[in-house]
Order: C-alpha cells, then sequence, then structure tokens
C-alpha cells in the first residue's frame, strides 16, 4: 500500500513551474500512453486496407515516375539519376507536411479528448511525428530499390542520415505546435497553412536543381528552413558525402529554434485548449 | 476508523472558472486582426464558479447538489484537471478516477483488448500494470468472448462496462461520481454498486453529483450546495438539504 503512497500522483494548479518543464514531466510520466497512440494510429492507418502498406509505397513511385517523365526530358536537367534526386526531395517533403498537418488535425480531433479527461497536451503532435517517421521506413524502401536499378551507390555517408531526420523531425514538432496551437483558436489557420505548403514546395528545390537560381539570390535559401534541412537530407543519399558544416549549423540552428518555440507557445497556451476546442 | 486528517486530498481555495465568450462568434484571422486593431473585440463573461472553497479529506463522501447551471460539473472538470481555474488554485492529492467520462479515447476499430491498454494509458496507468490486471478487467467487464473483437461489434452496454471495468479496477484515492451512473444490465448495476461500497470501506474519497437529493443525503455526510457558481452552503447533509428544500419550495 505504501508503494502505491510513494508513485501517488499529486496535482497543484498553484505550483509556481514553467509549463514548458511540468510538460516535459507530465510526459515522461504518460510514455506508455504516446507509445500506444503512435501504434494505434499506425494500425488506424494500415488495418482496415490490405493494400494500404503497397499504396504508401507506390505513391511516392509513382509521383516520381510522372515528375521524372516531365522534368527530365522538359527541361533537361543537368542532374544525373534524377530519379534518385527527386525521390529523396520528395521523401523528404511528405515526412515535413505529413507530419505538420497531422500534428494541428490530431490536436483538433483530440479535443473531444481534452475535454474529457487530462491527458498532458503535446502528445497529439508527438503522437503526429513518431508515425511519420515510421512511415518514413517504409519510404525509403522504393528509393533503395530505384537506388539498386539506377546502380546509385551507398556510401559510408548514409549513417549521416539518422542525424538528419532528428533535426528534420524536431524542426517539424516545432512547427506542428505551433500550428496546433494557432488552430485551437482560428481554425483558418488549417487552411491558410495548405496554401502556405504549396508556396514553400515550389520555393525549395525539392523538384528542381538549386542552381537554377541565380547565383547572387542562393545566399538567401538559408532563410528557408526547409532548404538547409533538405540538404542535409539529400546530401548523403544523393551524393554519398557529409553535408557541409555550414548547412549543419543552420540545419541546428533551425530545428532548436524551432522546436524551443513551439514547445513554449504551446505549453503556455494549452491550459486554455479546453475551454476553446 | 482511522482517518488521517493532516492533509486534506482535494483542496480548493478561492477558485474562479470563467468562459469567455465572445460577444459575436469570430471565426476568421482576418476579422479577428481587424477587430483587435479597433479594438472592438466585446466578450461576454460567464462565472461559472465564484471563488469556491472546499478542503476533502481522505475517506469523505461529499454530496455536490444545485440546479441545472450551477456549476457542478465544472467543478468536477477543475478537480479532475481538465479545466485549470482562471483565479485561486487547486491541490489534489492522489489518483482520481473520473467516472464521468467511461471510455474516454475509446477506439471503435481497435479490439477490446488494445482498447483497454489504450484506454488504461489515457487514464494514466503504465502498460505494465494493465498487463498484470488484464484478465480480472476483462472477467469483470464479462466479455471473455469478445475482447479480441472490434469495438464496433460490442453494444452499448459492452462498451460501457468494459470503460467502468478498466477505469475501477485499481483502487482509486478519489472517485468522481456523475449522477446515478447506470452501467449495463440491472446485474452489471448491482456488480458496480457493490464495487464502489467496497472502495468507500477502503478510504476512498467519494465526490457525488446528483439531483437526487434523498439518494445523496442517505450516501454523503456532507454536501456543497451550489447556485450560479457561488456555494450557498457546505456542511452537514440533512441541514443543507433542508435550506435547500425550504428554499425551492
Amino acid at each position: 500500500m505504501w508503494k502505491q503512497r510513494v508513485t501517488m500522483m499529486e496535482y497543484d494548479s498553484g505550483l509556481k513551474r514553467s509549463p514548458l518543464f511540468s510538460e516535459l514531466i507530465e510526459l515522461f510520466r504518460y510514455r506508455d500512453l504516446l507509445y500506444l497512440m503512435t501504434l494505434t494510429s499506425i494500425k488506424r492507418r494500415y488495418k482496415r486496407s490490405t493494400l494500404g502498406i503497397i499504396w504508401s509505397l507506390l505513391g511516392p513511385l509513382l509521383t516520381m515516375a510522372v515528375l521524372t517523365i516531365a522534368f527530365s526530358n522538359l527541361f533537361r536537367f543537368s542532374l544525373i539519376n534524377y530519379p534518385i534526386y527527386l525521390l529523396s526531395g520528395l521523401i523528404f517533403w511528405n515526412l515535413f507536411t505529413q507530419t505538420t498537418q497531422d500534428a494541428m488535425n490530431s490536436l483538433i480531433w483530440g479535443g473531444n479528448l481534452l475535454r474529457r479527461i487530462y491527458v498532458p497536451r503535446t502528445v497529439f503532435s508527438i503522437t503526429a511525428i513518431n508515425t511519420g517517421l515510421i512511415n518514413l521506413f517504409l519510404a525509403f524502401i522504393p528509393l533503395a530499390i530505384i537506388m539498386l536499378i539506377l546502380r546509385h551507390p551507398f556510401r559510408p555517408a548514409l549513417f549521416f542520415l539518422p542525424f538528419a531526420i532528428l533535426l528534420i523531425a524536431m524542426f517539424a514538432l516545432g512547427v506542428g505546435l505551433i500550428l496546433s496551437t494557432m488552430s485551437v483558436f482560428f481554425i483558418d489557420v488549417v487552411y491558410i497553412y495548405q496554401v502556405v505548403i504549396s508556396a514553400w514546395f515550389y520555393l525549395t528545390p525539392i523538384i528542381y536543381p538549386r542552381d537554377i537560381f541565380p547565383a547572387q539570390y542562393v545566399w538567401y535559401m538559408n532563410f528557408n528552413p526547409l532548404y538547409n534541412l533538405l540538404e542535409l537530407f539529400r546530401v548523403p543519399i544523393y551524393l554519398g558525402l557529409i553535408p557541409g558544416t555550414n548547412t549543419i549549423l543552420a540545419a541546428s540552428l533551425w530545428a532548436g529554434i524551432s522546436l524551443l518555440i513551439g514547445f513554449w507557445v504551446f505549453t503556455k497556451k494549452a491550459d486554455e485548449f479546453a475551454y476553446r476546442i | 476508523m482511522e482517518v488521517q486528517t493532516v492533509k486534506p486530498l482535494i483542496e480548493i481555495e478561492n477558485v474562479s472558472v470563467r468562459y469567455r465568450v465572445p460577444h459575436e462568434k469570430i471565426f476568421s484571422l482576418k476579422e479577428y486582426a481587424i477587430r483587435r486593431l479597433k479594438r472592438s473585440i466585446s466578450y461576454i463573461d460567464f462565472w461559472a464558479l465564484c471563488e469556491i472553497n472546499l478542503k476533502v479529506y481522505q475517506g469523505e463522501l461529499i454530496g455536490i447538489i444545485g440546479p441545472n447551471g450551477a456549476g457542478k460539473s465544472t467543478l468536477l472538470k477543475v478537480i479532475s484537471r481538465v479545466l485549470r481555474p482562471t483565479k485561486g488554485h487547486i491541490k489534489v492529492r492522489g489518483m482520481v478516477a473520473p467516472l464521468l467520462e467511461l471510455g474516454a479515447g475509446f477506439d471503435f476499430e481497435l479490439t477490446g483488448r488494445e482498447n483497454i491498454f489504450l484506454n488504461g494509458t489515457i487514464l494514466g496507468f503504465k502498460m505494465k500494470d494493465i498487463a498484470n490486471r488484464f484478465d480480472r478487467i476483462v472477467d469483470f467487464a464479462e466479455l471473455k468472448d469478445f475482447i479480441d473483437s472490434p469495438l464496433r461489434t460490442y453494444s452499448t452496454g459492452m462498451v460501457a462496462r468494459l470503460g467502468f471495468a478498466v477505469a475501477t479496477d485499481v483502487k482509486p484515492d478519489i472517485l468522481i461520481i456523475d449522477e446515478i451512473f447506470a452501467v449495463g444490465d440491472k446485474e452489471f448495476q448491482k456488480k458496480s454498486i457493490e464495487r464502489i461500497e467496497g472502495f468507500k470501506g477502503k478510504g476512498t474519497t467519494i465526490l457525488f453529483v446528483s439531483h437526487n437529493l434523498p439518494q445523496v443525503q442517505s450516501m454523503c455526510k456532507r454536501i456543497i450546495w451550489l447556485e450560479h457558481g457561488v456555494s450557498r452552503a457546505v456542511g452537514p447533509a440533512k441541514e443543507v438539504i433542508e435550506h435547500y428544500l425550504r428554499e425551492n419550495h
């Protein structure tokens, strides 16, 4: 009986602790929930249709095929193995957009839960990121196949990828948390973000080579966080190299800033969610 | 019976809860920005709770009465940590089992087994604990033969039984009951009331909201009477209910 007392929960709304810090403690306490919610969201995605997994493999492949046919012949890009350049870019893009959009939608969906019972509010966004990361592993399968077919070398630089993915996940989580907070107060944000995303897609060198920009403008790409994060992800795959120090620094900076601001804004406002949703 | 009265399990100090409703609902960002600049956002402040004070000790049975819209549910939400008070503060020591929200987070595509784990972790339990108690939960809910079928194939009664079984498998420190929870059929109702009576005997603190005054009076020693978010009276059950009846008839 005494043992139960020790692990007893205590809740004190008057405690002067930073909301960010309390949230981290609660997240740790609810880590099993985080695990199960991720599992559930994966199951939900693949359970209903037996073709579910196959579709998620075929989808990017088909997009890649269409874009390859369109661009490599139309514009005659000076990129060897363009399908790999393109597919790695698309995989990166899907990871970022799916996770941020999921984070936003799941909080609005989870509102039903938030009004009924207490759970740490960040679990919804973090689940979205976890799910995206698991889908990412599936997306690597078609990429590996294409790399084999085109005899693209697998270089040791690929071992750099986990770090690149970590930074991308951090950045996406931060953006997801900010978007979730905003969408609770203004549902328009969901629609605005869709527009922003499609513009962002063309502002980031995903389907075209970076050299398409005049040299004097390339520097401005540093203001696009997705540019550095994309480089971090693509260089080891496509060029087989470890990304440059500047890229690593810029990407780390963006990831850190995004995560910090995201967590700070979200946890500061999280107590109002149950009143608003 | 030894009741530990050193520290109350629930301390509510000057708790107020404000719902802030925009005068006209503002849907869009643009509209908000324009109004913000013009400083023309007007809210209707609605105080669902106003300076509530209450201390609840271990093993107490507290009744909460009052007309509709008195703030009873809001008070329960503050205690179960769903709403953070706008003013004042609250301290809760111990595990709270809110029986107002049975089966929160149930996913109807998942099986009963999967839902026991999901719902259990939402209630704050560890997966290992749930695994240890799994058979007992299934037995109590009487769902042995259906536990691996998706929840969407369950009847309403079966879902409710499962929710109750998960939420009450471990003796909670604080139990929150809204109205007469009628879960499942007659037999299951009897079983669930027995379980709650058992908790009562073992020192669980119970907060009970009901419109059924005789029932509240027979169950609870102490009562808090809420009206328009204000605490009208706190005291011995009989006195408060007599006062309440005198005023409402």
